[in-house]
């Protein structure tokens, strides 16, 4: 079996685990407000976090790609402008493939 | 990753964030166990759905294997608008199961035609990442001033430990922010999870 295969089999069985864990564990177990607090904010600490690394680095480094950045920024005014998920994600897209198609960036 | 990597990681783990950030990390070749940890972090907050939901779905023996894996953002919000518990257990199993099937189904679209086109550059894919995370987190952002400092803090964690440390690594470390976070607002109230739009519901629609 590939590593690939243990990190994707691993992320399930983790995945639903997470989830099998809420339904069977007693209420009271998670009840803390800080606890339910910190669960919310992982999510957005990671996801941010996640989204300027790939859009910023390449590994070790920092990697400023114009497309990539023109592409972001669609998705910042995408969402401004109140797009549905999807039109958000073709607008970043559609904005780093026309620019490179150009040859501007 | 392979076609049948990402196919059983949609149907398996079934949660859209964590199985972005698997994929964005395998992609990117970065460390297999970092993108393992923070895929499976990403998807705590199912544990704390599965809480509320097992209060108004009261699943027992082998149905709550089923409906734990049905435990994602949208079937919890359809449930716990219903008016009883009778109508929360319809809608839980008829949100599931058309999401289960449009969701595990786009997956498969997605990664055999990801393999059919040429340089994913081209049709600027490398974007398709940082755009959905965003606009995963966009709604949490406008909601308060904690998630947009929370987010700024994680940000600049993960960037600053770029150059020291493992590919993959410094997400993690970004999950500080949201301790932090914790810590200094507990009490922020829990907003409604029917106002809460999220990835996988709007992508299949």
């Amino acid at each position: 079996m590939t590593a690939a295969w243990i990190a994707v089999l691993a992320t399930a069985a983790g995945c639903y685990g997470l989830k099998l864990a809420g339904l069977t564990v007693p209420q009271r177990v998670l009840a803390s407000p800080r606890v339910r607090r910190f669960a919310e904010l992982v999510p957005i600490a990671l996801l941010a976090a996640l989204s300027a690394v790939q859009t910023v680095t390449s590994g070790h480094a920092f990697d400023l790609d114009a497309a990539r950045l023109a592409g972001l920024s669609a998705a910042v005014v995408a969402l401004l402008l109140r797009a549905p998920f999807l039109l958000v994600i073709v607008a970043a897209a559609g904005t780093a493939a026309a620019l490179r198609a150009a040859g501007i960036a | 990753m392979s076609v049948w990597q990402a196919c059983a990681l949609s149907l398996l783990a079934f949660t859209g964030a964590s199985q972005f950030a698997l994929a964005g990390v395998i992609a990117s070749g970065g460390s297999l166990l970092a993108g393992t940890v923070s895929a499976i972090l990403l998807g705590s907050r199912n544990t704390l759905y599965g809480l509320r939901l097992a209060e108004v779905l009261r699943p027992r023996g082998a149905r709550r294997l089923l409906t734990a894996l049905g435990v994602i953002d949208e079937t919890t919000a359809m449930s716990l608008a219903q008016p009883d518990a009778g109508s929360a257990r319809t809608a839980f199993t008829a949100t599931f199961w058309c999401l289960y099937l449009t969701w595990n189904l786009a997956t498969l679209a997605g990664a055999v035609g990801a393999g059919r086109i040429g340089s994913p550059q081209s049709f600027g894919l490398d974007v398709v990442g940082p755009a959905a995370f965003l606009a995963l987190i966009w709604p949490r952002l406008r909601g308060g001033r904690t998630e947009r400092l929370v987010a700024v803090a994680g940000v600049a964690i993960a960037l600053g430990m770029i150059p020291l440390l493992p590919v993959g690594v410094p997400v993690i470390l970004a999950a500080t922010a949201a301790l932090g976070g914790a810590l200094a607002s507990p009490g922020a109230p829990t907003r409604s999870l029917a106002a809460k739009p999220t990835a996988s519901s709007e992508a299949v629609q």
